[in-house]
């Protein structure tokens, strides 16, 4: 097991190494460099200068140099600086992944919460009203696009009835006297987001249930079970959904992939100081320190949860065995 | 002596799109305490059908939609859904097919054992486990303890039967149904499940009714013998007595299509065509379309199932049956 958890680490490193080169060789053959921006900025800048300023940052340097010479400040630390904010990138990263970091999970939770029992309810009672209903709705979820959603909720919600704001993270110039103040006004900041985050990944996921529960339950385990005098209760949980757990895990797992790229646009749409809105704004900035930090943390996040699945696997189905 | 097992005209129908099909049409039988009964036929003739309407496992779109079962003189047929769960796996168990599926592969044998004990015998933890681990050195598991703890797919075919069998009759059930328990296994496996299920059964004098496909084993196990096609009765009667003098038409036909010991034959034989599907059954006689001995009346009019004058303890439903 832990052999296998190493070797799965080392692994996650290799790829994140290949992704963050291919992204930085992508990022250079974006329009604009640095050095330009500042030509932009000064337009009395000479010709001369310009060679100095790229000899300086090693802009002259080959794509592989440069990159090695990124890789081994990032490996100690060594960040950089944001172009457009003047702070180090550190400053700027530790509060937006945190930001994003409880989006992404409240998403989650608050998906899964609804989903699976209504996945576990529409497998129980196959092709019933309830199921066509659910099967409805979650296809309409699946279908409709986050921003169009996050639009249509600012407007419900936030212009209409203005019970919700529609954006930020928290009430500016408000001082909180307690922390439980602080979580209420914060938490108001978050329904909107987490909801059109959410219900694309509510659809899908309460299909996956629902198809995983009534495989399941087809087995003859289910029925050795019910032989044995066990109430509905317990064949239902213990034996069935116990069993659906496992390509449950997986599907959670490579979703929240997803949620986590899904975040980039709901948090560009809502003003939420996430990574994703980091990124966005990074990139139509020209800010490359910042976006390839931004861009390797999220390609981190994605792979540690994968890895995460493939431990949860093994806890889940004894079948399992990591050598 | 009233009989401990007694099924009375039960018939289990099946609401298909194509209409109603009846899996078990009107079947009735006894078993004494202590009796084996083996239900005997081929695939799709109704055997496994009327073992799951007795523990009332049968499902959507089937139902049980006529008849008796009465255990001890208990109508299970009627009892409430939180009734049956106090006596399946309790006062009535049974073994399935398939040990490579019917056990839970997330879960260890011990668990399934204890859930099943915890629930019928009311014991707290040790001594569920105690029980377990008894049960499992009682039907031949070697070093039990350790299998206690085992998940199925540590545990080859025939252990895993036999860790059925500990779980079936863990609540020492009075009657216990067992559904092709060896269909499943290889042979030399078989023999060994077979002896082992004989000691246990006349250890707890238990009732049986045992279901199979083979009359080989059968004839090892089983005291009475109902052979059934289309969901009905063909004959009825002593196990060694309707093997060695069938009057049944199919019974003799599934007696010759099994091979026999130290004969060489180029071709075993077989019973011509195939289980009729069920909007195909004749209106007569559910076995006309390969009947041997068919008579114009088998078509037209179902034979009733009567007692044979020479044999009063044997009953057979045929127009035209061998002689015996």
């Amino acid at each position: 097991m832990l052999t296998f958890i190493l070797r799965r680490i080392v692994q996650t490193l290799v790829v994140i190494v290949i992704l963050s080169y291919v992204c930085f060789g992508l990022m250079t053959l974006m329009p604009g460099d640095p050095v330009e921006l500042m030509i932009s900025a000064n337009p009395r800048i000479s010709a001369e200068d310009v060679t100095r300023l790229r000899e300086f940052y090693g802009l002259d340097q080959p794509l592989i140099k440069r990159y090695y010479t990124w890789i081994s400040d990032i490996s100690k630390g060594e960040l950089g600086y944001s172009r457009t904010y003047r702070i180090p990138v550190t400053e700027m990263m530790g509060p937006a992944l945190t930001a994003t970091f409880i989006l992404s999970i409240t998403s989650l939770l608050f998906s899964l919460i609804i989903a699976i029992p209504l996945g576990i309810v529409c497998a129980l009672k196959p092709n019933s009203k309830v199921d066509y209903i659910a099967n409805l709705f979650s296809f309409a979820g699946i279908s409709v696009p986050s921003f169009w959603l996050g639009i249509v909720l600012i407007i419900i919600f936030a212009v209409n009835l203005r019970w919700l704001p529609a954006g930020g993270y928290q009430t500016t110039g408000l001082a909180y006297e307690n922390i439980f103040q602080e979580l209420m006004d914060k938490a108001k900041y978050l329904i909107l987001p987490m909801v059109s985050l959410s219900v694309q990944s509510i659809g899908r996921f309460s299909r996956f249930t629902r198809s995983a529960m009534l495989e399941a339950m087809r087995n003859d385990y289910i029925r050795t079970a019910r032989a044995k005098g066990l109430s509905n209760r317990v064949v239902i949980f213990q034996h069935g959904f116990r069993n659906a757990l496992i390509p449950l895990i997986t599907i959670i797992a490579i979703s929240f992939s997803s949620i986590f790229s899904g975040a980039l646009i709901t948090e560009t749409l809502f003003a939420y100081p996430g990574v994703g809105r980091l990124i966005y704004s990074s990139i139509i900035g020209n800010d490359f320190n910042v976006a390839m930090v931004a861009f390797v943390v999220s390609v981190s996040a994605v792979l540690i949860m994968s890895l995460v699945s493939d431990i949860l696997y093994g806890v889940v189905d004894p079948r399992i065995s990591y050598k | 002596m009233n009989p401990v097992v007694e099924v009375k005209d039960l018939e289990t129908t099946f609401f298909l799109k194509s209409g109603p099909f009846k899996a078990v049409n009107r079947i009735s039988y006894s078993i004494n305490q202590g009796e084996t009964l083996g239900i005997v036929g081929e695939s799709g003739c109704g055997k496994s059908v009327t073992s799951f309407s007795l523990m009332r496992l049968i499902e959507k779109p089937g139902l049980v939609t006529n008849g008796q079962f009465l255990l001890n003189g208990k109508n299970i047929l009627l009892l409430k859904d939180q009734e049956i769960e106090n006596v399946r796996g309790g006062e009535m168990a049974m073994i399935f097919q398939e040990p490579m599926t019917a056990l839970n592969p997330v879960l260890t044998i011990g668990y399934q054992m204890d859930e099943q004990i915890k629930k019928h015998m009311r014991l707290n933890d040790k001594d569920s486990r105690d029980r377990a681990i008894e049960m499992l050195q009682l039907v031949g598991i070697p070093s039990a303890k350790e299998r206690y703890s085992a998940y199925p797919h540590q545990l080859s075919g025939g252990m895993r039967q036999r860790a059925m069998i500990a779980m079936a009759l863990s609540c020492n059930p009075k009657f216990l149904i067992a559904d092709e328990p060896t269909t499943a296994l290889d042979v030399t496996i078989q023999a060994q499940i077979l002896e082992l299920f004989q000691s246990l059964q006349e250890k707890m004098n238990m009732t049986v009714q045992f279901i199979t496909h083979d009359l080989g084993v059968i004839s090892e196990v089983s005291d009475k013998v109902l052979v059934m096609y289309g969901g009905q009765t063909c004959e009825t009667g002593p196990t060694q007595d309707i093997i060695n003098s069938p009057a049944h038409p199919y019974t003799a036909a599934l007696i010759l299509s099994r091979p026999q010991h130290g004969q060489r034959v180029e071709r075993l034989k077989t019973i011509e065509g195939s289980v009729p599907a069920p909007h195909e059954l004749p209106q007569g006689c559910p076995f006309a379309n390969r009947c041997p001995n068919v008579l114009p009346q088998c078509w037209t009019h179902k034979p009733p199932l009567e007692t044979i004058a020479s044999r009063p303890d044997r009953k057979l439903a045929c127009f035209n049956p061998l002689p015996i």
